[in-house]
């Protein structure tokens, strides 16, 4: 086993000898920084991006920017000896070199990468087998998700992730790449936009309307109101011809398993899973099995559901 | 030398064809296959009728906004191009389009979900933006002379500009990062506005610009040779003067909030125009608006079909064909 971990350090971070366990990470990454407090080096976190909600521990720790403004004096100033960076960031990786932090560069991939970074953290924080239990986990979980979806019909989804508010302007939607699209992929659906290889693609009303979904499932960030959830979805009406919009099947989800690519993908892919297949999920709640102990499957009971782990940011909009 | 009716009305013809023959043609080209039989097919409900909602909510309006953002871009460079002798001003050179960026932006990025009778907030903030741009420039201007110094609204418009530029960056600086790729979004400009409310929201404001565009079409002749010939000639600097500048700057306010701030039009659509027609701003400013109008919605079918499934914006193809085409047309003619 030892030897193994050796073997993975050594190819996952070169020069593993001049990195030592480290005792003070920084991540600005919210993926990473809730894959570091599942495997278990969430109490040697220091500081963490602006956009970093989760888990609820990291409510106090200090903030050192994100993705477009690091804070590098701040980031300095905390003596960390490792900082998990976006591969994207070179100019704060020379400048964290030159400064002699040890970096871990993240890459955002599909959900396969996600099983890959949390084992190269592992490995980076001296927590491998915390991360080799959580990857067995998220795997099993997603692949029993993908087992009560199997050999039922794939409805084609469209899945949004930016819009202008109360209007059909500036629709952001996931192409046949990323994240998003495995998680909707392994729930059971089909991304209408599946051939487009791009993670992100401006949807045109004319393509939504020409590729015709079956389910739309919107993605936000942050509560709304009721009322506010009523008029968004009020601006769909127009494409009547869209199955989604006939159907009422056009979901916004604001819950933040969806978005972040870390190790509660699976919850996220299952809640996809709930909402494209409510059916697969329904003999689970007369049977009393409930994942997390939420409420019954149907989409009903989505509905003003208060803290419930899965359903309570759900609430399907009423199409009509 | 013909006469100036019969000028205006060939012009008019030729580029008032062009336009129709665009707005005809652009909602029937798209990266669907739309069937016109299928989609005027009274037996199947619109509800149902994909062909005719491709058609009827996703192209039609965009043609339309195109069509009338065009007009509107072109025919106010003309004006600011008249009115601040300059050939190189455009529309967005006083700040209109700086203003209305800004308030775009700070829709964007405080989330502003309110809605103006009807209309959505980025629009409204938008159109409210331009209006501030404008109300302070005007107000610089008049602050030094009694009349409209065209020195002063240059150097206004131009310091205002780069001011709101900063605002923007600043706002841009402190969005989210998904409301940061919306605001890039927005300021290359789109056309897809998928209703026709805001078209029915800006028209009466076109309108009323365009009336006036007609008015001043005469007096600026006159303006463009300077204010001191101008008034040699009777006419009311002042108010010729103050017509030209707030009638240009509601119809770029105008357009701006349909379509974002679309480059390149305001100032090549007229230069073009005016090698092809002269300098006369009677014929110049109608052609112009039918001549915009019909290259607006052309870029858009560009746009949308070029790299289909995925959309071209269509500020990046104005500038793409705009550009080259003025260059080969100004060393050809030459």
């Amino acid at each position: 086993m030892r030897l193994a971990v050796a073997a993975l350090i050594g190819c996952v971070a070169a020069g593993a000898s001049q990195n030592p366990t480290p005792q003070r990470i920084i991540s600005i990454i919210p993926a990473v920084t809730e894959i570091l407090f599942a495997i278990g080096a969430g109490p040697r976190v220091v500081a963490v991006g602006s956009f970093d909600h989760y888990p609820p521990d990291v409510k106090g720790l200090e903030r050192v920017g994100a993705l477009l403004d690091p804070d590098l004096e701040k980031i300095l100033s905390l003596k960390p000896d490792l900082v998990a960076v976006y591969a994207s960031q070179q100019d704060l990786e020379r400048q964290l070199e030159r400064a002699g932090v040890a970096t871990f560069r993240y890459r955002h991939a599909g959900l396969a990468g996600v099983s890959k970074t949390i084992l190269e953290l592992g490995a980076r924080v001296g927590q491998l087998p915390d991360a080799q239990a959580l990857v067995k986990t998220l795997e099993d979980r997603l692949g029993s998700v993908r087992e009560r979806v199997a050999g039922r019909p794939r409805p084609k989804t469209l899945i949004v992730f930016g819009r202008e508010a109360l209007a059909l302007r500036g629709i952001y939607a996931n192409g046949g790449v990323g994240f998003l699209h495995d998680m909707l992929t392994a729930a059971g659906g089909e991304n209408i936009f599946a051939d487009i290889p791009r993670e992100s693609l401006q949807a045109t009303t004319e393509l939504i309307l020409s590729r015709r979904p079956d389910v739309i499932i919107e993605l936000r960030i942050g509560e709304i109101s009721a009322e506010r959830r009523a008029s968004e979805v009020a601006v769909w009406h127009q494409l009547t011809s869209v199955p989604a919009v006939q159907s009422r099947r056009v979901f916004l989800v604001t819950d933040a398993r969806t978005v972040v690519p870390g190790p509660r993908v699976a919850e996220g892919t299952e809640l996809l899973a709930r909402l494209l297949h409510p059916d697969a999920f329904k003999q689970e709640a007369a049977s009393g099995r409930e994942l997390d102990g939420h409420g019954p499957g149907d989409q009903a009971s989505f509905v003003g559901v208060g803290h419930q782990p899965l359903d309570a940011s759900t609430a399907p909009l009423a199409v009509r | 030398m013909a006469s100036i009716r019969r000028r205006i009305v060939v012009a008019v013809t030729g580029f008032g064809a062009l336009m129709l023959a665009a707005i005809v043609i652009a909602p029937l080209l798209g990266p669907t296959p739309v069937s016109l039989a299928r989609a005027l097919d009274r037996s199947t409900p619109l509800s149902e009728n994909v062909d005719a909602q491709i058609l009827f909510v996703a192209r039609l309006p965009r043609t339309l906004a195109g069509a009338l953002v065009g007009a509107a871009l072109a025919s106010a460079g003309v004006v600011f191009q008249g009115l601040l002798r300059n050939p190189l001003a455009t529309p967005f050179t006083l700040g209109v389009s700086a203003g209305a960026a800004l308030g775009a932006m700070l829709a964007i990025t405080l989330g502003w979900t309110f809605g103006w009778i009807g209309i959505p907030a980025i629009p409204a903030a938008s159109f409210a933006g331009s209006v501030g741009a404008v109300a302070i420039v005007y107000a610089l201007a008049r602050a030094r002379h009694g009349g409209l110094s065209t020195n002063v609204l240059l150097l206004a418009g131009v310091t205002l500009n780069a001011f709101f530029s900063a605002l923007i960056v600043f706002v841009q600086f402190l969005a989210d990062f998904t409301d940061l790729y919306r605001m890039l979004r927005w300021l290359v400009g789109d056309l897809d506005i998928a209703t026709y409310q805001p078209l029915v929201t800006a028209l009466p404001l076109l309108l009323i610009a365009f009336a006036v565009f007609a008015w001043i079409a005469r007096p600026l002749n006159l303006l463009s040779m300077g204010p001191d010939s101008a008034q040699t000639h009777g006419i009311d600097v002042r108010s010729a003067q103050r017509a030209a500048f707030f009638s240009a700057s509601l119809a770029t306010g105008a357009a701006v909030s349909v379509g974002g701030p679309i480059g390149f039009v305001g100032i090549i659509i007229p230069h073009l125009v005016r090698l092809l027609v002269g300098a006369d701003h009677r014929v110049v400013l109608p052609a112009s608006a039918l001549f915009g109008a019909a290259f607006l919605v052309s870029c858009d079918v560009v746009g949308r079909t070029v790299m289909s499934p995925i959309e071209v914006p269509v500020g990046v193809i104005t500038a793409l064909l705009g550009g080259p085409f003025f260059l080969w047309l100004l060393i050809r003619r030459g």
